[in-house]
């Protein structure tokens, strides 16, 4: 079996995408987002090392959103993605 | 040849923006540089791009010959050398007001107010959304807009109109009435989110992505935008005489604008408009949104997202993008970082309009609290020059006081009445 996760891709990693701002891709059951950014960075090589740092976890100027929460409030990568989540990966220098 | 023009091509980047002295982007996590254009996260590690300049001389004969606004300060700005001719809001150039009678009921020798509320909107947004305005026509956008917790909306929806053209502000939907009011009146499409700020932050992001010619003043032209409140720091330095203070105490949302008056200090010192030390510089916050005040005390370098729960909604930012740089100016200056309970928030209000007659919004209240609080606790020298700033005005935040403050009496139309209250000196 295997679940279907879309992620929103933000501006500066669409090059990645060919430009695609929302894709989907297929992790297991029980994944969670270390998965998906795992299954990500299968379909768009290199994404994944620019959503995560040197030691593997979500850069300090990124956001990560399951649904509708701040990974950050959950449980960082360790946050289930059960099939149909929408995933939003978004830069943090905003607002103020 | 051929020169083929693609009429898809949506409204994109000029070639060659004129933005002064400004020569380019770089990032403050990772130094990558970039040409100047609309961006605003690195695309190397998503770090804040930062406005780099080369300026050449700038002197304060040639400053104090400009405009009374922030516009005499342009060679020291990402805009146009003419960008005072252009239709705007001419913001800044506000009070510096000396508070004798705040300082001795705290026992401070020298204090001082920058009162941002003079400014067209009522608040030091007005600067930044110049400034933002100014960089975004340079830059090809067509519209403006931005996500708020309420001033910004003001400036931007202002700043829009004055300068002929569409804005959309995003704000949340339990905001503040008279903020509501004092956005709509000037015409944008404004949109009210349930949520928290963050989550509106959060909207105009992914927005930001999909309009390519909307400027969000505070997300993909932030990098321009936050260059503005560099004037803040300007202004204090000439108006106490190409002076610095020895200590600032400054709000903190975005926590941009405490780190913009530090780079402020900072240019001027190195472009020898002033002489000494960079100020020790204090931030202020509520405790109902505290994630830097608490990273500061707990000696963290990262700075953990809170859910705000405050009346001071203009600082109510749970996710702060500046938050690690707010850190790094309070500690390298000698500062700190510290947060105040709504109770002690409207009890500062109540006490800048009591002593100095200036009517301050929350915002303003937290930043007199905190300087309160940090001279209980020793850690704002009181034998030096101190200068707060008041960002913005009371009469948008009068639900927070309105329970405080009232009548003293209602009497019938007689002296008699009025006798009998004992409240006249005899």
């Amino acid at each position: 079996m295997s679940s279907t996760v879309t992620v929103r891709v933000p501006t500066i990693l669409r090059t990645y995408t060919t430009g695609e701002s929302d894709v989907s891709v297929a992790v297991g059951d029980g994944a969670t987002l270390s998965d998906v950014v795992g299954a990500l960075d299968t379909a768009y090589p290199g994404i994944a090392g620019r959503v995560l740092d040197e030691a593997g976890q979500i850069r300090r100027f990124v956001n990560v959103y399951v649904n509708d929460d701040d990974v950050r409030f959950a449980a960082g990568l360790e946050t289930p993605t059960p099939d149909g989540t929408k995933v939003s990966i978004i830069p943090a220098v905003a607002g103020g | 040849m051929t020169v083929t023009i693609d009429a898809a091509t949506p409204a994109g980047p000029r070639r060659n923006p004129d933005l002064g002295a400004a020569n380019g982007l770089s990032c403050r996590e990772c130094g990558a540089t970039s040409p100047l254009g609309p961006f605003y996260a690195c695309t190397e590690c998503f770090g804040p791009l930062e406005v780099a300049y080369g300026y050449g001389r700038v002197t304060r004969e040639r400053i104090e010959a400009g405009p009374k606004s922030i516009w005499r300060y342009r060679d020291l700005l990402p805009v146009p050398a003419g960008v005072a001719e252009i239709p705007n809001t001419d913001p800044g150039f506000t009070r510096l007001v000396r508070a004798d009678n705040l300082a001795r009921e705290l026992g401070v020798k020298t204090l001082w107010i920058k009162d941002d509320s003079g400014n067209p909107t009522h608040s030091f947004k007005d600067r930044v959304v110049a400034v933002a305005l100014a960089a975004a026509r340079e830059l090809g956008f067509t519209v403006l807009a931005c996500p708020s917790t309420g001033n910004l909306a003001n400036a931007v929806a202002a700043a829009a109109a004055r300068a002929g053209i569409r804005s959309y502000v995003f704000v949340p939907s339990n905001l503040e009435l008279p903020k509501i009011v004092t956005s709509a009146v000037y015409g944008p499409t404004l949109v009210a989110v349930d949520g928290h700020y963050d989550d509106v932050n959060r909207l105009a992001s992914e927005l930001a992505g999909e309009h390519e010619d909307w400027a969000f003043v505070n997300v993909n032209v932030r990098p321009y935008y936050a260059e503005g409140s560099k004037t803040l720091g300007f202004e204090v330095a000439e108006q106490l005489g190409w002076r610095l203070p020895s200590q600032v105490v400054i709000p903190v949302a975005s926590g941009a604008q405490l780190v913009k008056v530090d780079k402020a200090f900072r240019e001027l010192i190195s472009l020898g408009l002033v002489e000494g030390d960079p100020p020790r510089i204090f931030g202020a916050q509520a405790v109902g949104c505290n994630p830097v005040a608490a990273a500061f005390k707990a000696g963290h370098d990262v700075v953990r997202p809170v859910r705000p729960d405050t009346i001071a909604k203009s600082l109510a930012i749970g996710n702060p993008a500046d938050g690690p740089y707010v850190l790094d100016v309070a500690r390298r200056t000698g500062g700190a970082v510290e947060d105040v309970t709504d109770d002690e928030i409207v009890a500062g209000i109540r006490l800048l309009a009591r002593t100095e007659g200036i009517f301050a919004e929350t915002a303003g209240g937290v930043t007199v609290a905190v300087l309160a609080k940090l001279l209980r606790e020793g850690l704002l020298d009181p034998e030096a020059e101190t200068v707060v700033f008041n960002t913005g005005q009371g009469l948008k935040t009068l639900d927070a006081i309105t329970s405080a403050v009232g009548p003293t009496a209602t009497i019938p139309p007689t002296t008699e009445a009025f006798d009998a209250l004992a409240v006249a000196p005899r």
